[in-house]
């Protein structure tokens, strides 16, 4: 399968000079972008790991590009994505959000189901990368 | 002051009513009527009548005014403009003490101010334009129960608009397949899927049938998407009991949002939206019945003064109009509708209709809905006029596609982000917006054949309430 998260994920993989082009209309607004990795697709994962900090200051995109690099690198195996964040009053949230980086192979969910009364289902989303041991889930990258 | 208090009838402006050297406090609510008097009737005291009608006055002088500090009391038409090139209109501005309403309750606010004013007969039409809502009393309103930003971070989308579709026909399916509509958008691509207004419990599809066929199809759509998807449950009911109980069963089946109609009334929204933030559901609002009372530029509420109440009255999403479909809606109009549902500060612009600042507080936006006769190939058109934090809503545009319902979805969707790519990245998409649309459809099967089914259908049909041509002026 693959996962439809991020802003982008129904057109073909983004390349590196329209992953640029992106970052830049984020650091051209003023948001701060980060990288982040998973191997734990669920929707509600939140908190994927970080990549360092969210890049405040920067005001070119090819040193965002340079830590994309340096994560697809350590975690070649993993989901990657770029997040913008906008800190102005009103927002305070995620202004852009894009998957730059699949596993080769998507296991995706099970759809777990629990009989209950009067016809109901009681539903719950399993992510099949879930399933390896935290040993193998949460080695250390080499992080910045 | 004999004259005031003599026994009789007497013209509201003498009643004090009129009164042009009034300032208007920082606490008061203002309002701007568009008044068309009787003939003979002269602005002044038809503003005056408005002012009376619309707070205590009543046909004729009663002694018992004086028991209260009535000037405190009455309201005050403090300003009356005629209308450029339409010689039998006048606006007229209204304030009023905040005394007169009751904090928090919409139907408060709008007893008193559209209560019984609207059938007098000294004027032949009126209409509410727009209110200005002070600071004070906004603060007594919950507002929506969510808003944009958390319900963005609740279902995980940024840097879009989200999509949906109401599921069509919009009678008659039984719930089995009417969750097969679902099913098949929300795995194609859409964000949401929607009941229609009037789909409430009728003899075809029993709600809480519809409610376990449409989690299903919502809890298969994620598994294969990895995204958060939601079925727009609409609760709307005879009572706020069945209401209230059907919105529990959607939050115990997990659904992440629900949905009324603007007939149940104004105090079962509040109510509504007050269950909607206890419970972490979100709250969409389908406008329906407005057109009844926000279409005739002469008469009745405009749109922009129900967005103002349903933002206070605490709903995530109203319908406010799409510029492009099938329903009513003049650019400039709409454009006042959606700033006054998601800015926290609204500057006065005569060509957007807006009358008024006004100022929210921080208080959430509501996310507009655009629902109507759109489709893939206005994708362009839709992000300039309506922006990015809005939904867009492609019902016979996703269900009526010839490859089927999921193909439908994904030609929208492949449409929006091929549009947001190129926005971003700097083009020109106004213009270039069919060049985009056709090279993203080179590599979209889907989208190609919903640009040649859909690609030149167009509305274009005069608007009826359209700001007027020459400028109003505006109370800063």
């Amino acid at each position: 399968m693959r996962i439809t998260q991020g802003t982008f994920s129904m057109l073909p993989d983004l390349t590196d000079e329209e992953i640029c082009a992106q970052v830049q209309y984020c650091l051209d607004r003023g948001w701060a972008v980060s990288v982040e990795h998973t191997d734990d697709p669920h929707p509600r994962n939140t908190y994927w790991d970080m990549w360092g900090l969210p890049m405040f200051d920067l005001g070119a995109a090819a040193g965002v590009l340079a830590e994309v690099a340096a994560c697809r690198e350590a975690f070649s195996d993993r989901y990657v994505r770029v997040n913008a964040y906008d800190a102005s009053l009103g927002r305070q949230t995620v202004a852009l959000s894009f998957l730059v980086q699949r596993p080769t192979e998507e296991p995706g969910f099970r759809l777990e189901r629990a009989e209950g009364p009067d016809r109901r289902q009681g539903y719950g989303l399993h992510a099949y990368a879930a399933d390896r041991p935290v040993g193998e889930r949460y080695r250390t990258g080499r992080h910045p | 002051m004999t004259d005031r208090w003599s026994a009789g009838v007497i013209p509201y402006a003498q009643m004090g009513y009129w009164n042009p050297d009034y300032e208007p406090k920082p606490t008061d609510l203002l309002a701007a009527f568009r008044v068309t008097p009787q003939p003979g009737v002269p602005p002044e005291e038809a503003g005056a009548a408005v002012a009376g009608e619309s707070s205590t006055a009543t046909w004729t002088v009663v002694w018992t005014d004086r028991l209260t500090a009535n000037t405190h009391y009455q309201a005050k038409c403090y300003r009356v403009d005629p209308v450029p090139g339409n010689p039998e209109q006048y606006i007229a501005l209204i304030a009023y003490d905040l005394d007169l309403f009751e904090e928090g309750s919409v139907a408060n606010l709008t007893s008193s101010i559209i209560g019984n004013v609207f059938g007098f007969k000294a004027l032949r039409a009126l209409r509410l334009e727009d209110l200005r809502i002070p600071p004070h009393y906004t603060k007594t309103f919950q507002g929506p129960a969510h808003g944009i930003v958390m319900e963005r971070e609740y279902l995980d989308k940024y840097g879009r608009p989200l999509l949906g579709a109401t599921v069509k026909p919009k009678l008659g399916l039984s719930a089995r397949n009417y969750g097969r509509v679902v099913y098949e958008a929300l795995r194609g691509g859409l964000d949401f899927t929607k009941d229609d207004e009037n789909i409430n419990s009728q003899p075809f599809m029993r709600w809480r049938d519809r409610w376990l066929y449409c989690m299903e199809a919502v809890n298969k759509a994620q598994a294969e998407t990895g995204e958060v998807k939601g079925h727009y449950l609409n609760c709307t009911a005879g009572t706020m009991e069945q209401m209230y109980e059907r919105a529990e069963l959607a939050r115990e089946l997990g659904s992440v949002i629900v949905m009324i109609d603007l007939t149940v009334g104004y105090t079962a929204i509040q109510s509504m939206a007050t269950w909607a933030r206890r419970n972490g559901v979100i709250l969409h609002l389908h406008r329906a019945g407005h057109s009844t009372y926000t279409r005739q530029k002469n008469h009745g509420v405009s749109f922009r003064v129900i967005a103002k109440w349903m933002r206070l009255a605490g709903v995530d999403h109203l319908h406010a109009g799409t510029v492009v479909g099938k329903l009513e809606g003049d650019p400039h109009s709409v454009a006042g509708f959606y700033d006054t549902l998601r800015l926290d500060h609204v500057e006065p612009d005569p060509a957007k209709g807006l009358y008024f600042e006004q100022d929210w507080l921080s208080m959430p936006g509501v996310m507009p809905v655009a629902s109507g006769g759109i489709h893939a190939g206005q994708m362009h058109q839709l992000l300039h006029h309506l922006g990015e934090d809005c939904i867009l809503q492609f019902g016979g545009g996703t269900i009526g596609h010839p490859m089927g319902i999921a193909a439908g979805a994904t030609a929208n969707r492949v449409a929006l982000e091929a549009m947001i790519k190129a926005r971003n990245e700097g083009r020109d998409y106004l213009v270039e917006g069919p060049d985009i649309l056709k090279a993203a459809a080179r590599r979209s099967r889907e989208l190609d054949m919903a640009l040649s089914t859909w690609g030149d259908v167009t509305f274009t049909y005069e608007s009826t309430d359209v700001p007027d041509v020459v400028e109003t002026p505006v109370v800063v």
